[in-house]
């Protein structure tokens, strides 16, 4: 009950500054919260703007996809291996750190115009956090519990589906939480540049036309949707740690 | 002290097989040396000659850091011996766990994703025993080690003594036939690790299985075993083996006959030099 009150408060707040910024700057920089909604409304019952989600929508789609699995795959096989681990760990944590937008041109050319490029772009973005957090949450085991597992004679395939993902689980969920914020502002940032379709390319197209409206409105969409993906993946974060201590 | 008391309820002694005890497991000129062997590798354990005899209970004692653990890594097949060699039922026990052998460890090593039944039946589970097997194993299981009203709770809610009971109950349904026991009762206060010792004794008895029990308890040690080995300090050898001659019907109390200080005494007497010298005081005792 009480965590509810504060996160109304916080909401409350973020309004408040969004309307004292616009009285400042006014509508040609910054449009009214008020003002926003409506034109959020607007566009979501419009014909024109659903195949722009859809495009959004199936490149997040693949794009998680290939983080998630990919980052899983070589975070666990990295977090086994602990050799093959120590010597990655530098060499991603740098990758993490590139702005990866400078990568952009290089996979424009590599993939072409079009879903391949966001999707490639989106799971760079996602995959390495995906890779560092399993990597840790695998190294984190208790080696009693891999002791236990050979014990017990498990094969590899059963090692890795009984025991290292669910001791590790509440280690990856927070690591898809990061994930998948970062696969979105990957694909996002895919779409605003050499791009016809998204709601990426619709925010860019918006400031090239200075619709303000227009940009607020698809910022502010995009925005609450990711902050409600986000708090729902906290949740259940949440609640594994608990279990799990 | 050798009475028969056990003699009518215990299967091996009807069938004759007790009193010509065959080999279960052998340790020939096992060595463990980690790293390089004399680049600075640490030599852990051995030389060690040692066997179990079907159906004893076993226990080890020795000082702190002698390798006493290595042992059981070796006679597990969790880790491969530097030197020598390893049987189990007379096959080679080669950088796998046979089939038939159970280990406890001294750590927690419960599931916490699982409630206590999960964790009891993972193993069988495992294996792919048939479910209405497992149902009646795990609910056999669940009560031997008391925690019936636990079936369905989450390691999280249970007491040290209780994990490793659960533990302890996940080993015992695999029906092993060789029990290795790292310490596992080192975490518990002095009345749980009593009561934990009447335990496992009665968990022997009633599966017939040879017990290697690893403790640095040396009362533990006399009160359950049939023969105790005493290591060395580091690199461990066995440098002497006693046998204390309980009947296989005996619990705690037996803490109380004359025979239990002597054996303590004894122990002390073969390990305080060892000790001495694994902490580093050697020649400072008179």
């Amino acid at each position: 009950m009480h965590r509810k009150t504060d996160t109304l408060l916080v909401i409350v707040a973020l309004v408040a500054l969004w309307q004292v910024l616009h009285w400042i700057v006014g509508s040609v920089a910054l449009t009214s919260p008020a003002d926003t909604l409506a034109r959020a409304v607007e566009l979501l019952g419009s014909a024109t703007f659903w195949p722009h989600v859809a495009e959004t929508g199936v490149a997040l789609l693949y794009s998680l996809l290939l983080a998630v699995f990919g980052g899983l795959t070589i975070g666990i096989a990295l977090g086994i291996n602990r050799l093959a681990g120590e010597v990655a760990e530098p060499i991603l944590v740098s990758l993490y750190s590139l702005p990866k937008i400078t990568l952009y041109p290089v996979i424009l050319l590599a993939f072409g115009l079009g879903l391949s490029a966001k999707v490639a772009f989106g799971t760079i973005h996602g995959i390495i956090p995906v890779i560092i957090f399993t990597m840790n949450a695998v190294r984190t085991i208790p080696p009693v519990m891999l002791r236990s597992a050979r014990v017990m004679r498990l094969s590899p395939p059963q090692l890795v589906s009984t025991i290292i993902l669910p001791a590790a689980l509440p280690e990856l969920v927070s690591g898809l939480r990061v994930g998948f914020s970062l696969t979105l502002l990957g694909v996002l940032i895919g779409e605003m540049f050499a791009s016809q379709r998204g709601l990426g390319y619709l925010v860019m197209n918006a400031i090239g036309g200075h619709d303000v409206r227009t940009m607020m409105a698809v910022v502010l969409i995009l925005a609450t949707t990711a902050v409600l993906i986000s708090a729902g993946l906290l949740h259940i974060d949440r609640r594994m740690h608990r279990r799990a201590s | 002290m050798k009475a028969n008391v056990a003699a009518k309820r215990d299967p091996h002694e009807e069938a004759g097989a007790y009193p010509a005890p065959a080999a279960h497991a052998e340790l020939k000129g096992v060595s463990r040396i980690y790293g390089v062997p004399g680049h600075g590798g640490v030599h852990a354990l051995g030389p060690v000659d040692l066997t179990l005899r079907q159906g004893e209970f076993f226990s080890v004692v020795g000082p702190s850091g002698c390798g006493k653990s290595t042992l059981l890594d070796v006679l597990s097949g969790l880790s491969v011996p530097t030197e020598g060699a390893v049987t189990f039922e007379g096959k080679p026990v080669a950088g796998k766990v046979p089939d038939g052998v159970g280990v406890v460890f001294q750590e927690d090593a419960t599931f916490p994703w699982l409630t206590v039944w999960d964790n009891i039946a993972f193993g069988l589970r495992r294996a792919g025993v048939d479910p209405a097997e497992i149902e009646r194993r795990v609910n056999y299981a669940v009560g031997f080690v008391g925690l019936k009203d636990f079936a369905k709770a989450y390691p999280v809610q249970l007491s040290g003594g209780m994990r490793q009971r659960v533990c302890i109950a996940r080993t015992l349904v695999m029906r092993p036939r060789l029990i290795l026991l790292d310490e596992p009762f080192g975490a518990l206060d002095a009345q749980t690790r009593l009561i934990m010792g009447d335990e496992l004794l009665k968990l022997w008895r009633e599966t017939g299985a040879t017990v290697m029990l690893i403790t640095h308890a040396l009362d533990e040690a006399a009160m359950l075993s049939d023969r105790i080995g005493v290591m060395s300090s580091r690199p461990g050898r066995i440098i002497e083996e006693i046998e204390t001659g309980w009947p296989r019907e005996r619990d705690s109390r037996i803490a109380s006959e004359d025979g239990f200080g002597q054996i303590t005494a004894r122990l002390w007497r073969l390990l305080r030099e060892e000790s001495l010298k694994a902490a580093g005081l050697a020649g400072g005792g008179s």
